[in-house]
């Protein structure tokens, strides 16, 4: 990607204080690992490999990376949209409660008579409307995202429950439409890489991106130079729901029932956790989906070795919580670091 | 850069005529007529709560006066909104610049007028970068590379960028909020060498506002003072100087002082 190489040629005009060697040290390490943020984290995750397969040695198995691709696909789809929406300055805490309702509207689509595919379309458009919806009620309302989109949550959970009436169903099948859904034991993967594909050139590559970026960047000054700031965040929030839609959907291929209760927090906590370890900022402007895949590739890898090693879920959940903590201290201070570059 | 050259006679671009703007008790512009003649560099001082930034709000289309008329290109107008004014070629590069830091040079140029692989949805980054470093260049803003975020210039850079950028538009006339305020000599210079530069190319004409009445004697064309919301000064540079500058200034103090006594 020629943007993120960054040319290192001192700025003519700034004579720039001799810095104490340790600051100077520790500020080009930050440099460096802010432009390679995503070789970073895959070094991590590549570290994290090695030492499950050394001290395991089932790790590297056909059976284990298709399990690994399960715990990827679903939660990489979702996390590519939260991307779009943490770059523009939003969030969306209900995405893994459209992930649950988007397989019962293609369910009841379905048994009123109508082909799968219609059904399909029906749930992914319901997942539209909903962000149509978080959109709405935040930019219109100017109520923050944080707080609307955790209302929805709960209504959106509600009328689950109620669709369903709290039982699980069996997704219909029919060979070729779940084939491509999720039956193959490889769709799901393939699904999520290509949406990473695709968000990451629409973010990186056509002016949506861009103004995507400019809107978290500097919201008042993006409005001013014309952009409009409320369709893109609109737009985007449209596109995080859509994505928990698909990935609900293709989850529920795969398992070949849904549940009303899946997905939920956890899976929207492990895509917000993922791209943020990836290296998007909350506060705005900073992010890639490449970097999110790879967060939550390497959380995931470390779930999957951790069950291999027998370790406890629980202590899972301490070294995800540090890790977190980690990723948003440093991307706070490499922020700080940068900021102190220029002068 | 010296003016050997007598001031050219050209048409006003903006004109001002008894403009009035209060906010309830405050009176902000009391009466307020001006001009800018096409390819000049006006700069507006006076002191905080002249009264400057209002007027130049107004110009901008931002804020309504009360009463008052404006003329753009010699036709009365309603500058109803910032878009309108822009429509009519008025750029204003605000202190706050309106650059994403998180962008590259080249897209905050090019925000919102991105250019594409037409009819593919891409934009079109060489075109992009090669149009972007060439005004730059022509405007002689000199940063290491275009592809750099702009959170990685310096003050001056950045607000050299914002003023190409707003030339870029096709901007005719351009309003400066204080582009000089906050920055070192050096940065000061970058600026006003890029603005004496527009100045030579006489396509654009511009309001500048600034304090530094030293700057402003080089790289304006004409000072206009403007003292409790109205114009009590208006020479070309050449006729003037900073002697007379400061003494304009310091009895308007001075006649402060006897009028209020000191409290302390």
């Amino acid at each position: 990607m020629p943007e993120t190489i960054l040319s290192d040629a001192p700025t003519p005009e700034t004579e720039r204080s001799p810095e104490p060697a340790g600051r100077a040290f520790w500020s080009r390490l930050g440099r460096i690992f802010l432009q390679q943020r995503e070789a970073s984290i895959l070094a991590v995750a590549i570290v994290l490999v090695v030492y499950f397969q050394f001290s395991t040695s089932n790790f590297l198995t056909g059976v284990n990376i298709r399990t690994l691709f399960e715990f990827v696909s679903a939660t990489a789809i979702i996390s590519a949209g939260e991307v779009m929406l943490l770059i523009c300055g939003e969030i969306d805490l209900s995405v893994g409660q459209v992930f649950a309702l988007a397989p019962f509207i293609m369910y009841f689509v379905n048994q009123a008579g109508l082909p799968l595919w219609v059904g399909i379309l029906a749930g992914l458009l319901v997942s539209c409307v909903v962000g149509l919806f978080n959109g709405i009620v935040t930019v219109w309302f100017r109520i923050p995202s944080l707080i609307s989109t955790l209302g929805t949550q709960f209504l959106l959970n509600g009328i689950t429950l109620t669709l369903s009436m709290g039982e699980p169903v069996l997704t219909p099948s029919e060979g070729q439409v779940n084939q491509v859904m999720g039956a193959n034991p490889y769709s799901e993967i393939l699904w999520a890489v290509l949406v990473m594909v695709v968000v990451q050139v629409i973010l990186s590559y056509t002016r949506w991106g861009k103004h995507t970026v400019a809107t978290g960047g500097n919201l008042l000054g993006a409005s001013e130079v014309g952009v409009n700031v409320n369709r893109v965040k609109l737009g985007n929030f449209m596109l995080a729901s859509l994505l928990a839609g698909l990935a609900g959907t293709l989850e529920a291929f795969r398992i070949t029932s849904t549940d009303p209760l899946a997905g939920g927090t956890t899976i929207m906590f492990s895509a917000v956790a993922g791209a943020v370890i990836g290296g998007t900022a909350l506060s705005g402007g900073i992010g890639t989906v490449v970097g999110a895949f790879l967060g939550v590739l390497a959380l995931s890898i470390l779930n999957d070795g951790f069950t291999l090693l027998g370790v406890s879920a629980y202590t899972y959940d301490i070294i995800l919580g540090l890790a977190i903590l980690i990723a948003m201290i440093l991307n706070v201070r490499l922020r700080i670091w940068r900021e102190a570059g220029r002068q | 850069m010296t003016e050997a050259t007598p001031p050219v006679e050209t048409p006003d671009v903006i004109r001002t005529e008894h403009l009035v703007k209060r906010f309830g008790a405050v009176t902000a512009l009391r009466d307020v007529s001006m001009h800018l003649r096409k390819g000049e560099v006006l700069g507006l001082v006076g002191d905080n709560g002249a009264g400057k930034s209002t007027l130049i709000k107004i110009l901008t289309g931002f804020l309504q006066p009360d009463s008052g008329e404006i003329f753009v290109n010699g036709e009365a107008v309603k500058l109803r909104s910032v878009t309108h004014a822009r429509s009519l070629g008025i750029e204003t590069v605000y202190q706050d610049l309106a650059l994403v830091n998180q962008l590259s040079v080249y897209h905050n140029m090019f925000l919102n007028r991105e250019l594409r692989h037409f009819p593919l949805p891409f934009i079109n980054n060489r075109k992009m970068r090669e149009l972007a470093r060439d005004h730059l260049k022509k405007m002689g803003v000199d940063i290491p590379s275009v592809d750099v975020e702009v959170a990685k210039l310096s003050g001056g850079q950045r607000q050299a960028i914002a003023i190409a950028r707003a030339v870029y538009t096709d901007a005719t006339i351009l309003l400066l909020d204080e582009p000089l305020a906050a920055m070192g000599a050096k940065e000061a210079r970058l600026i006003l060498e890029m603005i004496s530069n527009l100045k030579a190319m006489g396509e654009v004409s511009i309001i500048m506002i600034a304090h530094n009445y030293s700057q402003v004697l080089e790289t304006c064309t004409r000072v206009n003072l403007l003292q409790h919301g109205m114009i009590t000064f208006d020479k070309p540079v050449a006729e003037t100087s900073l002697e007379e500058l400061n003494d304009l200034v310091m009895r308007e103090y001075r006649v402060a002082a006897k009028r209020t006594p000191a409290k302390s």
